[in-house]
């Protein structure tokens, strides 16, 4: 009963403050990122914060047209930082999760490592395009993924015709695609990437486009804000949508994953 | 709890029905291939010639001194990858078979299963009373006759229960398939756990199975093992069980 009082007492002055400023509001704001998730977030050698989600909220601040700190924050304290108001928004890869909407809110997401299919050069997949699973594309194919992912149970769920061969590490289908036996293998493009890159890969690449339906893969990552600040989420929404329409967001991207679209849908 | 087993049941039962089959699959023919594999290795192993007895010796001792999971490992990804760096071989028709795993599964099992058989059936083979053999000598019978006649009946009356219990145990051995992507029972049990969270719903389910295959496995070999010690009731009712094999 305490709490409950205390809960919406704390709300009823979230609300009043929140209407008080609004049209005052965000000239500044602080923004938090964890530091310590390369590179995405981390330090320099001087301690200063760089990496994609750095850049991503300088970019981010400079196209709203508000003035932005960013300041360092432990994982673990993100979410009550945020709640206590020692800063405003938190760019750190937090995924989007119905568990952390019960606490906070979240802007559309900024970033999303998409799935994609890795096969010997010069194969080429399609079977995921413009929100359509296309049925046939796998036809014929064995193809290996690590069990209990994202990924296998997309394939399952939309593929039943298939051979597909569930390992229980993403580095066993891996063994496996070199040695021949299987033809393709379908995983997060972060982790592809730097194997694709490897000796090991030498020959493989990406052979279809990149694709993160949130049906299976979840809604990526978002700007975590409190739940009162709705007209943040609106000048932050707004922004994005005008860093990806304008290009800037797609030259951070290749800044830094030259071969994944952070932003696939 | 409950609703949530038939929610299960109800919704993967292809999943747990093709993973019993395969199991079954998996079991019968490692157990049929293994133990006529073990018949000669058997009798190889039970030579007095050192030179004989020495390659089945090596290969028991390997097989039953090595952990499975570590064979299936050696065969699917070490001797998979050096058949897979042939030059030409992804090209050959014979490259349908080779890149399956379920080739290279089944022949761990095979050989596994020969192993610890042959081993057990080197007891029940020396565990042939003497005197029966001096008998079948006295008659004049050459000794593949007497191997066939009078060894390998006395070996399996000897060597059933042991026998028995390694069929059980090569049930539950081919759960480890599941690890070279094979999609038996435990297999299966995983697959629905990644789906639905609920690890006692499918693995109580996928154990009630291997539960009901043990019981009905068990019942048919106690009656084989009936039918093999149908003489001693007849023909030595006060002299007792003979002497299980030790294995």
């Amino acid at each position: 009963m305490k709490n409950w009082i205390k809960v919406a007492s704390a709300a009823a002055v979230g609300i009043a403050l929140s209407a008080s400023v609004a049209s005052a509001a965000w000239d500044k704001v602080v923004v938090a990122t964890e530091g310590a998730y390369p590179p995405f977030n981390m330090m320099d050698d001087n301690g200063n914060l760089i990496g994609f989600d750095v850049d991503f909220a300088v970019k981010l601040c400079e196209t709203a047209k508000i003035e932005c700190e960013i300041v360092a924050q432990d994982w673990d304290g993100m979410i009550p930082g945020l709640l206590a108001k020692k800063y405003d928004a938190i760019i750190a890869q937090m995924s989007i999760t119905e568990e952390r909407k019960r606490s906070i809110d979240f802007s559309d997401y900024y970033s999303n490592t998409p799935a994609v299919f890795v096969g010997k050069d010069g194969m080429s997949i399609t079977a995921y395009k413009d929100g359509e699973v296309i049925e046939d594309a796998l036809d014929g194919m064995v193809i290996g993924v690590q069990r209990s992912t994202t990924h296998a149970n997309f394939l399952e769920d939309n593929f039943p015709g298939i051979e597909i061969r569930m390992y229980g590490t993403q580095d066993e289908a891996l063994l496996d695609l070199t040695a021949g036996r299987v033809d393709a293998t379908l995983a997060d493009s972060g982790t592809l990437e730097a194997w694709v890159n490897s000796d090991e890969g030498n020959g493989y690449g990406f052979v279809s486009n990149q694709f993160a339906p949130s049906q299976w893969f979840g809604e990526g990552a978002g700007i975590g804000i409190r739940k009162e600040d709705q007209d943040l989420k609106e000048i932050f929404n707004k922004a994005l949508a005008e860093m990806l329409a304008n290009g800037s967001y797609e030259e951070l991207n290749k800044k830094y994953f030259p071969a994944i679209d952070l932003h696939p849908n | 709890m409950f609703e949530d087993l038939l929610y299960v049941l109800g919704k993967y039962d292809t999943w747990l029905w093709r993973g019993f089959l395969l199991t079954i699959e998996l079991l019968v023919i490692s157990v049929t291939l293994g133990t006529l594999l073990a018949i000669p290795l058997a009798v190889a192993r039970v030579s007095k010639k050192v030179w004989i007895q020495a390659l089945p010796f090596a290969f028991i001792y390997v097989f039953r001194g090595t952990p499975l999971i570590g064979q299936l490992f050696m065969m699917y990804y070490g001797v998979g990858q050096l058949i897979a760096n042939i030059d030409g071989i992804q090209d050959h028709w014979t490259w349908t078979y080779l890149r399956d795993p379920y080739w290279y599964c089944l022949l761990t099992f095979v050989l596994n299963t020969a192993a610890y058989v042959a081993e057990i059936m080197r007891g029940g083979i020396q565990n042939v009373p003497n005197g029966e053999l001096e008998a079948a000598r006295a008659c004049g019978m050459s000794p593949s006759t007497t191997y066939r006649r009078i060894i390998f009946p006395r070996m399996w009356q000897m060597i059933w229960p042991a026998y028995t219990n390694d069929v059980i145990f090569t049930l539950k051995a081919t759960s480890l398939a599941s690890t070279v992507t094979m999609m038996e029972l435990t297999g299966a049990a995983r697959k629905i756990v990644a789906r639905t969270a609920l690890p006692y719903e499918a693995f109580i389910s996928a154990g009630v199975i291997y539960l009901i295959i043990v019981y009905t496995l068990t019942f048919g070999f106690k009656g084989i093992e009936r039918y093999l010690r149908r003489s001693e009731k007849r023909k030595e009712p006060k002299s007792g069980k003979p002497k299980a094999a030790s294995a």
